[in-house]
């Protein structure tokens, strides 16, 4: 819910309104899924946002909670991984700007029982935002603590209601060349793909996002809605999702199609298994407002939720399932 | 170039080599290298980046000074500047050590400061099992080393009482080696940088060019006509 006064909202930025209409029927089409599983939609109140451009969610608190010190906001959103904007950590933060997030919509199709599209705003109230810290583990060893604002991404496909036949979850990103200047400058070819198997999608851990740190979600974060998938490394939580397909075979992926010797589709965190280039024992914990000396802490096992997942992977040998 | 102005240039040259330190010590002094999201991955690559384009321009200054007769007191930067990329890479070397590998540097300097001189020693230990490990299977971590060990030879061997010692043939035949840095510097670079990213290609770029004016130059040298220099020399 972004809300702004008329005066500072671009002329580019307002809804057509053949979109708008398709917006209510999406919506309508949604709510009325809803109502069959007897949840009421919770709209956030807007409050005075803290970091320009973002606006403050409601949140309702969680379980999942970190003892952990939390990484700065201002480090979350200066620090990303976010090929469309730039392949270093910092161009995202000074290029991102160029994106709308508004109008917003999400296409949901294959397998599922009734293809649509939805309304950004009509999924952001579709469930109270929870306040969940998670431990955010990139692939290049180093890591972050992130409080995010979403729901499980379960009670999206239960909603869906996904056919019997659908085993795997695609997500596809935003690609388009006019707000991603650099789009396709980088090696991958756009758009970005990830997947999950249905009950890694399904596990309550998995969360679909909206917000972090009590406000939306900057455009370098993956603003508008991106998935957070805790236990895998970052490039398995894909931003800025325009589409979700529910499929029957395992989906191509962006890092694994580039290289699958080092990037599996799993890509579970797993200390014991190194990367081809490097250690992924360690990782450089980027928690610390003003201190240059990073501390190195030990990877853990699924990035500390093994409890959580591990039993999703019985019996598949993660050497070989990497 | 007169004689006069070499002295004024080469502190110029000075300065432009010691500068990217100066701007890393107003980066900490302002807390804008602290607040970095990464500072230990910024200090890597950036004195990595620095490394690489001094020793870059240290291999452009052979085939500058080709161009013409004229500009043949270049060759007077070129053991200075070689040096300077030798000391960003030691610097760069010694920030793997000492910040990359996950070396606590606040403990082992609390340690040093409560009197426990072997605090910094057993904080080496304890990294080192994760560098032993590196060196023996990242292929990234070896062609570094190696293009350090070769600049640390040829920094030892730079001054002129060990070029007479060693003989002028000796000396040139090792030196050469710059290239082999130079190439495994570029590679290095590309082996770290995860698929899709294209940040080494410039440096590539350059170090190619450098190395085929060098083979232009000797195919030149071998079967082209006799270059001015080498008329003269045979003149006299």
């Amino acid at each position: 819910m972004l809300i702004r006064s008329s005066s500072n909202i671009p002329s580019s930025e307002i809804t057509p309104k053949s979109t708008y209409d398709a917006y209510r029927r999406d919506r309508r089409s949604f709510l009325a899924g809803l109502g069959a599983m007897g949840a009421a939609a919770m709209l956030p109140a807007v409050a005075h946002a803290d970091t320009p451009g973002l606006t403050r969610l409601k949140t309702v608190s969680s379980n999942y909670k970190l003892s952990e010190t939390t990484t700065p906001e201002s480090k979350a959103q200066s620090y990303n991984n976010y090929y469309e904007f730039g392949t270093d950590k910092g161009d995202p933060s000074r290029n991102a700007h160029t994106m709308h997030v508004r109008p917003w919509a999400v296409q949901v199709e294959g397998l599922v029982a009734k293809p649509q599209t939805i309304g950004i705003d009509t999924l952001i109230n579709y469930r109270p935002l929870e306040d969940r810290t998670y431990r955010f583990r990139c692939v290049e060893a180093w890591s972050m603590v992130i409080p995010w604002n979403g729901y499980p991404l379960s009670e999206f496909i239960k909603a869906m209601n996904p056919l019997p036949s659908a085993k795997y979850i695609q997500f596809i990103s935003l690609a388009d060349k006019a707000q991603m200047p650099l789009l396709g400058e980088s090696g991958i070819n756009p758009p970005y793909s990830e997947g999950l198997r249905m009950d890694e999608a399904m596990n309550p851990l998995t969360l679909l996002t909206f917000g972090s740190y009590g406000e939306t979600l900057a455009n370098q974060q993956g603003a508008p809605i991106r998935v957070i998938v805790p236990w895998k490394y970052g490039f398995k939580s894909p931003k800025a999702i325009v589409k979700i397909r529910f499929v029957k075979d395992m989906p191509p992926t962006t890092w694994n199609d580039l290289d699958a010797q080092e990037y599996g589709f799993y890509s579970n965190v797993n200390p014991n298994y190194d990367n081809a280039r490097w250690s992924q024992a360690h990782e450089r914990r980027l928690d610390s407002a003003s201190s240059l000396f990073a501390k190195t802490v030990p990877t853990l096992m699924f990035n500390g939720y093994q409890d959580q997942v591990q039993g999703m992977y019985a019996g598949m040998d993660l050497r070989k399932n990497y | 170039m007169p004689p006069r102005a070499i002295p004024y240039l080469k502190a110029a040259v000075h300065l432009f080599c010691i500068n990217p330190v100066f701007y890393l010590v107003h980066l900490y002094r302002s807390g804008m290298l602290a607040n970095q999201a990464d500072p230990v991955n910024f200090l890597t690559h950036y004195t990595g980046d620095w490394a690489l384009w001094i020793l870059l321009a240290d291999l452009a200054i052979t085939p500058v000074r080709r161009l013409s007769p004229k500009l043949a007191w270049l060759i007077r930067f070129r053991r200075m500047v070689g040096e300077y990329a030798f000391f960003y890479a030691t610097l760069h070397l010694l920030i793997y050590i000492f910040l990359f590998s996950g070396y606590d540097v606040p403990t082992a300097w609390a340690g040093l400061r409560a009197g426990h001189l072997m605090e910094p020693l057993h904080q080496l230990r304890l990294v080192w099992p994760t560098m032993l490990d590196d060196l023996k299977k990242r292929w990234f971590i070896q062609i570094g080393l190696l293009s350090w060990l070769i600049l640390l030879a040829l920094a030892v061997t730079s001054p002129q009482r060990v070029l007479r010692a060693m003989g002028g043939k000796n000396w040139q035949r090792l030196h050469r080696l710059v290239y082999v840095a130079g190439i495994a510097a570029c590679l290095h670079y590309w082996l770290l940088v995860k698929a899709g990213v294209r940040a080494p290609l410039k440096d590539t770029v350059v170090l190619s060019v450098l190395l085929l004016a060098r083979i232009a130059w000797s195919a030149w040298k071998k079967w082209g006509r006799p270059t001015p220099a080498v008329r003269v020399a045979r003149a006299a």
